[in-house]
């Protein structure tokens, strides 16, 4: 019956080819290596519970006086789209359910984009062939991020409003065309009356749709590239070990897949998320305390509290708001740099060769500490967006929060920088002196002499592998060009190849071990 | 046979169930006497503006409040004068436990109360005998049978700026804050007509004492309605949401990425 059945599709689709093909892809097993499908099915899940609340949900600002059944709601005058969603939430059955597993799955989606490309990242994943894999999904990240803030800002409660005026305040402090773009956007005034249909549109149509594309570009790429591995026996640059994706991979990643679902359907289930019935409709004169954007707009909105008062200036009668400005220009060249980052290190190393050998973080020592000094600057930033909440719970002045961590976020990146650069190259010795002498046994052993030693065990050859493989660099040299000049980019490129690389531990060569061993104890 | 006695005899003076025994007779006869008095002294309530009410507040007061606060309400360096605050200002100060100070600090902190309601009361009654101020709010405004939307709608408009829209509280500048409202009706309507420590006093021509009334009701309902989306988190809003996004939901999926890629042992 399976086989008859098999046959007729295959007569008419060649599937098996595909499945063939397909199936017998290879994916390595690590379990950081899940975390991006972490992101793929919170997105399912996301898609799933958006399409059931596009059902109930009114995107329009036409004034309704609600009459549900939130009691302290009830004849309050509101948007459509809040009054909606206020009956997503009290008066279609499983409504509220769906609407927290929406949101919660959100949260989730972009803290597994964030994890996924910190894991990208510090194992060097990012090299040749696969930069431009690198750029789409940072876009992605920007993407989802989009998407999160036009789906907050939809309901139309006190939150959301809020999170939008913040919005407009930001279009309007770029110079000469930001009142412009803010009446195109809100067609008019702030808040005017076409804002939700129009975030409504890029929240359900357009900005799926472009990540979905890029969804699928993403997995192309990957399955073009195929995965990376890290490095140990039999694992090349050549090859990838790992599982098939017929039976055993897909079998594990359609279970993953509903372990996904379950945690968010938990979360959903027992935690409230976003109680709008707290923040009423929107309107523009109350702000409640405790007032934040979801957390992956959080370092922006610590950016906006980091920034001291007073650097705003009037010339030619227009005022320039270097207070909206100055924060919005370091998150975007934040933003710039980390996206073509694997431009950056490419320049700088020269290497052309293609990686599918993944650096453990430690054998990369500046690139790990570059990395840490970034998440370190977010962090802070991140942190800022919280400074009232960590003042009321430790019990400290809000102040002295906000100087602590406008101090902190010039000087913690560059303390995470060697502290993390110096871990390194310890971990690095570390490694070494294992590799080459093995570890200490505890075992304490009197010779015939009268002399005491402690025995050091070797490492099996499988261990000893991960240890001893990896590439060493060197700076560059500054070389003459064809015409026997050396230009100032060459030597720039001298400079911070040497300031990459001039801390390094060599890995041990098979020579040294095998010194090492003949005169072992 | 004596022997034998004298053996009964130490079993019943000195046997471990002797002591039990006596501590709960002792207990027993402490706790009726204590719960005797101190019934009879919440009997005595009756009119809280008497003579009597004054003159026990007045004893209460140059004990415990006189030291800072001046034997006549004058104040000190260290402390504003209470001429003019009314029974309500003590009501809430005192019965709140803000007062007396645990320690000087930004701002009063709340802490288990010292006094009796009844000596609260008997403080209340004796400033409030030395100058008019704010009295003891009336019991119709404080029975949370108001209009809950209009309540609510005031609450976000006039409170949450600093007390948060769910009432969980907030930060203020130098150290202070707004504390998480969770008082009674009456502490409620107090601290609104008074402004203690930071807070600005809404006065009747700015909320009316039904406002006031909508008000508490639309607290009421936010304490006595069980969070219809599970655990509330504190209600303090998207930042709670993310930790626990993070701790809790990324933990849990990172724990089970673990898990299904270990190899069998």
């Amino acid at each position: 019956m399976t086989a008859a059945a098999s046959s007729y599709l295959d007569d008419r689709t060649s599937i098996s080819a595909v499945v063939k093909e397909f199936g017998r892809k290879i994916f390595p097993d690590h379990w950081s290596f899940m975390l991006g499908e972490v992101a793929l099915y919170s997105f399912v899940v996301i898609l799933l519970t958006g399409s059931w609340l596009t059902f109930f949900f009114d995107p329009s600002m036409t004034e309704v006086d609600y009459e549900g059944s939130f009691v302290p709601l009830k004849g309050v005058e509101m948007s459509a789209a809040m009054a909606s969603s206020l009956d997503i939430s009290f008066d279609i059955r499983g409504g509220l359910l769906m609407r927290q597993m929406h949101h919660w799955a959100a949260l989730l989606f972009i803290a597994s984009i964030g994890l996924h490309m910190l894991r990208i990242y510090f194992t060097g994943a990012f090299r040749k062939p696969r930069e431009l894999n690198w750029v789409i999904g940072f876009v992605l990240f920007i993407l989802a991020m989009a998407e999160g803030f036009t789906g907050y800002s939809l309901p139309d409660d006190l939150l959301s409003g809020n999170g939008l005026r913040i919005i407009d305040g930001m279009v309007k402090g770029i110079p000469v065309i930001g009142t412009w773009i803010s009446f195109l956007l809100f067609g008019g005034e702030f808040p005017g009356t076409v804002i939700i249909p129009r975030l409504y549109t890029l929240h359900i149509l357009l900005l799926p749709a472009v990540i979905v594309a890029l969804i699928a570009l993403h997995l192309v790429f990957v399955v073009v590239h195929k995965h990376t591995q890290f490095a140990g026996p039999g694992k090349t640059n050549q090859n990838v070990v790992g599982v098939p994706i017929l039976p055993t991979f897909a079998a594990k990643a359609g279970g993953f897949f509903f372990i996904v679902f379950g945690v968010i359907a938990l979360m959903a289930t027992f935690f409230t998320i976003n109680p709008i019935w707290n923040y009423g409709p929107y309107d523009p004169s109350p702000v409640s305390a405790g007032t934040q954007p979801d957390w992956y707009i959080g370092f922006a909105d610590g950016a906006l509290r980091l920034i001291p008062p007073g650097l705003e200036f009037d010339f030619l009668e227009r005022t320039y708001s270097f207070n909206i400005l100055i924060p919005m220009a370091a998150l975007g060249l934040f933003i710039v740099l980390a996206m073509i980052y694997p431009f950056i290190e490419y320049w700088i190393t020269g290497d052309k060769r293609e990686h599918h050998l993944l650096d453990r973080p430690r054998n990369a020592p500046v690139r790990t500490a570059i990395g840490a000094a970034g998440v370190t600057f977010y962090g802070v930033l991140w942190a800022a967006a919280s400074s009232d909440l960590m003042a009321t719970h430790f019990h400290v002045a809000v102040e002295h929060v906000i100087h602590t961590l406008q101090a902190l976020v010039f000087l913690a990146p560059v303390i995470a920088f060697i502290v993390t650069k110096r871990i390194c190259l310890a971990l690095q010795k570390k490694d070494r002196e294992i590799a080459l002498h093995g570890f200490e046994s505890g075992r304490i052993v009197k010779l015939p002499g009268g002399e005491f030693i402690e025995v050091h065990e070797q490492l099996d050859e499988y261990e000893r592998w991960k240890l001893v493989s990896y590439t060493d660099y060197a700076p560059l040299m500054i070389r003459p060009n064809s015409r026997g000049k050396i230009t100032v980019a060459q030597r720039a490129r001298a400079g911070v190849s040497r300031w990459f690389f001039e801390d390094r531990i060599a890995p041990v060569a098979s020579k040294d071990l095998e010194v090492s061993h003949d005169n072992t104890h | 046979m004596s022997k034998a006695t004298n053996r009964k005899n130490r079993a019943g003076r000195r046997g471990p169930l002797a002591t039990v025994a006596l501590l709960a007779i002792g207990l027993f006869f402490t706790g009726g006497a204590y719960a005797l008095i101190s019934n009879g002294t919440a009997e005595a309530q009756s009119d809280i503006n008497s003579q009597e009410m004054i003159d026990e507040g007045e004893k209460l007061f140059a004990a415990n409040c006189a030291t800072c606060h001046g034997v006549n309400l004058e104040g000190s360096d260290i402390a504003p004068t209470l001429i003019g605050v009314g029974a309500a200002s003590v009501d809430f100060q005192v019965g709140t436990g803000r007062m007396p100070l645990a320690a000087s600090g930004p701002q009063g902190q709340e802490k288990p109360e010292q006094f009796t309601d009844q000596q609260v009361k008997a403080m209340a009654a004796y400033v409030a005998s030395l100058s008019v101020g704010p009295p003891i709010p009336d019991p119709r405004y404080l029975d949370e049978q108001g209009d809950a939307a209009n309540g609510a709608e005031l609450f976000r408009i006039n409170c949450a700026m600093c007390h948060n829209v769910a009432g969980s509280g907030g930060a203020l500048t130098e150290g202070k804050w707004a504390p998480a409202i969770n008082s009674t009706p009456a502490h409620t309507y107090e601290a609104m007509i008074t402004g203690p420590q930071n807070m600005p006093v809404f006065n009747d021509a700015n909320l009316s004492p039904e406002d006031k009334r909508d008000i508490i009701t639309a607290l009421a309902y936010i304490k006595d309605t069980p969070s219809v989306g599970g655990y509330a988190l504190g209600a303090l809003g998207p930042v709670a949401e993310g930790l626990f996004a993070w701790v809790f939901g990324m933990g849990a999926i990172v724990a089970v990425t673990v898990w299904l890629t270990a190899k069998s042992n």
